[in-house]
């Protein structure tokens, strides 16, 4: 029963930092159609911010790590606007393309932090008052952990509400839904692309803030995630949020149990195995949306 | 396209004979469809259809947009899920795959022209005449046309443009060519969406005789709106409403049939121009 | 398809026996004036272009994004490997890597890689079989584009992770490398390396004829077919699966083939050849030489590759800039790769002849005439 329940712990945890990480990909995926490779590296881009706020901007941890949230959004959403603006803008309808241009970015973005950073992993300082762990009755879980969890559901929280209470979110889904339509009845779509990018891609960058928590940083830190981050939004399903939330905490909770009497890798190779599974079984994933279309 | 009319073009005519000429149905292979329903969650775009076509008669399916044209043939080719029977021949098509259907002898062409735009309209009827090629055969190029294929082309007015990618087709010659498709395939069912949307007049004459022509011993459904075109070319019309039958039988009779203008027009007034605008 | 007439369509039939003679010429020009080292890295090259020539039949012809080969390249390099370990520890030896990890077993499943005739037959059968049985399952139900595209990166993230974690019997994180002998000869002699030159080159030559011989055929058209309009298809009467079943076998068949080769060319077979990223890199080629032309991939391979050798040995990181701009640019600007320079230069050269100085700018082709000039030469240059 201990096993279980601090196994369970550790999934849950691992989940909330595959859903923060798929967050931003599912939302760009799903409502754009567009694969973004380069999403990993703007993690990346969030946890260099947070390790430059803190090295120039603001001494203290606590104070620096929480700014940085602030600014990694921001900065890793300008460049995802950026991105979209000057590149994909243009890619409209060739999802499969935006993929492999954005692997091309991702590469570019990978030699730049190496260029900059150097290739020597470096050290965020986590704040003093996310240090040791909630001890409750045997069981500790450490405040990263909590703070990663309460975090993930936070964002979750943003996206559902600007998606269901905003203009900028009726756009957005009026775009996705029938962008023709949308555009002929006055939504600048442009605008609602931009946004969504933006959005998204802030999100990776706090994600990228928020891993420093759990270790060093490197230029390869976007490789780490961005398998995972596909994995969780295509088991998901990209119709609805819900999709990426079952899909990350259920593979964070199955590797989370695999690993323990086996090993990390094994647990890795069933997870791996299992989305393909699931693919096989639902090929759009856990969530769908049903329509009528030959295409 | 040219504008020769089929019937006084003595080549075309020919043509369209040989290719009828074999696998011709029997008067017992008719299409049978009982208690058909179609339900997305909860919404019956199809609600109890029982429909019987038989060889020779050309059936015309109208109704208002939502009566659910569109999706009996869906159901019927596997595109959507339904239940109830539907039977060509004796055999079963609902619950089969979409390509398994085809292979029973039983086309449709889509309300949105839809050919292979990358193929050429050659390659396009060649590949739907392959249907039946042994799997060794295809992994062969193709040496000679077919003499199917070349008795199609001249069918449907495309000998000149079988070079040409099908993309770049008019939008009436990709209808015709879609129906070329079915008569390379030797289709005993053909379900037509739309055939003469978007034509013109003389297209639409056209059409109508060719389908006239093959509806003397396939089964053919139309699904149209152009009343004219109706009138001109139909042998029977069912009427669909928001997914039942509203009315069957000969023109003339349906076009009297007060619940039929009814649906059409709110209110009981002159049956001759019931829906003469269509969708598009 | 059309088939012109006259003495330029006789021209045009016969146009590939002579680049079918062309390419044997250069074949046999190669060693003559290369050095053994360069010699090697052409033959490196020629296997990776064997599984670029599978991507084109999948990914051009098909419409499939094979995100995955290293898994097919991988497999069919590690059974070649595990072959020549245990032919190099001799019978009922032990691989050296083995004794070293304080493993002195070999597994039972090692045991029938000593056979020479199963390793051959299984480099070939195995990835055939697991990709047909794949790829039945997955094109059946209508696993598609992206989320195939995922699932196929997929399958390769866990091949990799799985091969590391076996150190004892795989060789983990470090593979397998110093290799002695390859099916008794003795990988050290140059002249043996220059065989195995021949063999990649013509076993190349036969797999572009090979997807030569598809793309003409029907099931090309068919394959063609199923790419643009999948659902259209079915509508005639095809099951589509079929036809991307066979795509996917023949390019999995040829990366492992691929990779079989490699492993005496170059001497090792680890993880890094074979996991997420170096995947992705195998289509790098592709996307330059343009994935749906028959020669774009072996062209645009070896082409890159060549780049790869000479700049990331004066430049390393300029060449990580050079490959990921190559993505970018060629994708985002030039969808059908180097193929597209020909008729984009010929639009060009026609509207200025058209309107001398008057073209707009805004009718220009989107980069693709600046590309033309730094590409077309390089590609010359390659082949």
């Amino acid at each position: 029963m201990g096993v279980f329940i601090s196994q369970a712990i550790n999934g849950i945890s691992l989940g909330s930092i595959l859903l923060l990480a798929a967050l931003g990909l599912s939302l760009t995926f799903g409502q754009m159609g567009v694969i973004n490779n380069a999403h990993g590296e703007f993690m990346m881009i969030g946890a260099y911010t947070a390790y430059m706020v803190q090295t120039y901007l603001v001494k203290g941890a606590g104070a620096s790590f929480l700014l940085s949230l602030l600014i990694g959004f921001v900065v890793a959403g300008l460049l995802g606007l950026l991105l979209e603006a000057t590149l994909l803008a243009r890619m409209r309808g060739r999802p499969l393309d935006t993929l492999l241009v954005t692997f091309g970015v991702a590469l570019i973005l990978q030699q730049v932090a190496r260029d900059v950073f150097g290739s020597q992993p470096k050290d965020v300082k986590a704040p003093s008052w996310l240090s040791g762990p909630l001890h409750l009755g045997s069981y500790t879980i450490p405040w990263t952990r909590i703070f990663m969890f309460a975090l993930a559901m936070f964002c979750l929280l943003v996206v559902h509400l600007v998606l269901k209470l905003t203009p900028l979110g009726r756009q957005v889904r009026a775009t996705v839904q029938n962008r023709d339509l949308a555009e002929a009845s006055g939504v600048s779509t442009r605008r609602a692309d931009h946004m969504t990018f933006f959005l998204g891609s802030g999100l990776a960058g706090v994600a990228g803030v928020a891993v420093t928590l759990f270790g060093s940083i490197d230029f390869n830190l976007g490789t780490k995630y961005i398998v995972d981050a596909f994995l969780v939004v295509v088991a998901g399903g990209v119709a609805r949020l819900a999709g990426a939330v079952i899909a990350a905490f259920g593979l964070g909770l199955m590797q989370a149990f695999v690993e323990f009497p086996t090993s990390a890798s094994t647990a890795k190779v069933v997870v791996l195995l299992a989305v393909v599974l699931v693919l096989v079984i639902r090929p759009q994933g856990l969530m769908v949306l049903r329509t009528r279309s030959l295409a | 396209m040219n504008p020769t009319r089929i019937a006084a073009d003595g080549a075309r005519a020919q043509a369209l004979d040989r290719t009828l000429e074999q696998g011709k149905p029997s008067e017992q292979d008719y299409l049978e469809v009982l208690d058909l329903t179609v339900d997305f969650d909860g919404f019956k775009a199809v609600d109890g259809v029982k429909l019987t076509v038989t060889p020779g008669d050309l059936r015309f399916l109208i109704g208002p947009n939502g009566a659910g044209k569109t999706t009996i043939i869906d159901a019927l080719t596997g595109l959507v899920r339904a239940t109830g029977t539907a039977q060509f021949a004796g055999r079963e098509l609902l619950g089969l795959a979409p390509h398994k259907i085809v292979r029973l002898g039983v086309g449709r062409t889509f309300q949105t022209a839809s050919v292979i735009e990358d193929l050429t309209t050659l390659q396009n009827l060649d590949v739907a005449a392959g249907l039946h090629r042994s799997a060794w055969s295809r992994f062969r190029r193709r040496r000679s046309v077919p003499e199917t294929v070349i008795e199609v082309l001249e069918t449907i007015g495309l000998t000149d443009l079988a070079d040409v990618p099908a993309g770049i087709l008019a939008h009436g010659q990709k209808q015709w060519l879609e129906i070329g498709m079915l008569l390379v395939q030797r289709a005993q069912v053909l379900l037509l969406d739309e055939p003469v949307a978007g034509m013109s007049a003389t297209e639409r004459e056209q059409t109508g005789e060719l389908l006239m022509r093959i509806g003397r011993d396939r089964v053919v459904v139309v699904v149209e709106h152009d009343m004219e075109f109706l009138r001109a070319f139909a042998d029977s019309v069912t009427v669909l409403h928001q997914g039942k039958v509203l009315a069957e039988g000969g023109v003339a009779e349906v076009q009297a049939n007060p619940a039929v203008i009814e649906v059409y027009l709110g209110a009981p007034a002159g049956a001759s121009s019931i829906g003469t605008s269509g969708k598009e | 398809m059309n088939r012109p007439q006259g003495l330029m369509g006789q021209l045009k039939r016969s146009g590939w026996l002579v680049g079918l003679a062309v390419a044997v010429v250069a074949v046999f020009l190669a060693p003559q004036l290369l050095d053994a080292f360069r010699l090697g890295l052409v033959a490196k090259y020629l296997c990776i272009a064997m599984v670029a020539v599978g991507i084109g039949l999948a990914w051009g012809q098909g419409g499939m994004l094979v995100l995955g080969q290293g898994l097919y390249f991988g497999l069919g390099g590690y059974m070649m490997a595990m072959h020549m370990k245990l032919d190099d520890a001799g019978p009922g030896g032990v691989p050296d890597f083995m004794n070293l990890y304080g493993n002195n077993v070999v597994p039972g499943w090692w045991e029938p890689f000593r056979s020479a005739g199963f390793t051959l037959v299984a480099i070939v059968l195995l990835p055939a079989l697991f990709a047909g049985l794949l790829g039945y399952a997955v094109f059946t139900r209508r696993v598609r584009g992206a989320y195939f595209a995922i699932l196929s990166q997929a399958l390769v993230a866990a091949f990799a992770t799985w091969v590391e974690s076996q150190q004892k019997t795989t060789g983990g994180f470090n593979g397998m490398t110093n290799f002695k002998g390859w099916f008794g000869f003795a990988l050290n002699d140059p002249v043996n390396k220059r065989m195995l030159y021949y063999i990649a080159a013509f076993v190349l030559i036969a797999m572009v004829l090979i997807v030569r011989w598809l793309m003409r055929s029907r099931f090309g058209e068919l394959l063609l077919a199923v790419r643009d309009q999948e659902n259209r298809v079915r509508f005639l009467g095809y099951d589509p699966a079929w036809s991307k079943v066979i795509a996917y076998v023949v390019a999995a068949v040829f990366a492992a083939i691929g990779g079989a080769l490699f492993v005496p060319i170059v001497g090792m077979i680890n993880p890094k050849n074979v996991g997420v990223t170096p995947s992705i890199l195998f289509l790098a080629g592709v996307v330059l030489g343009g994935r749906t032309t028959l020669l774009g991939p072996v062209l645009g391979t070896i082409a890159v590759r060549w780049a790869e050798t000479g700049l990331s040995e004066a430049y390393p990181s300029l060449w990580q800039y050079f490959q990921g701009a190559l993505f970018v640019l060629v994708i985002a600007f030039l969808a059908q790769g180097a193929a597209s320079i020909g008729p984009g230069a010929k639009a060009l050269w026609r509207r200025l002849r058209g309107s001398p100085g008057a073209a707009p700018p805004g009718a220009t082709p989107p980069g693709g005439v600046p590309k033309a000039a730094e590409t077309a030469p390089a590609e010359g240059a390659a082949s």
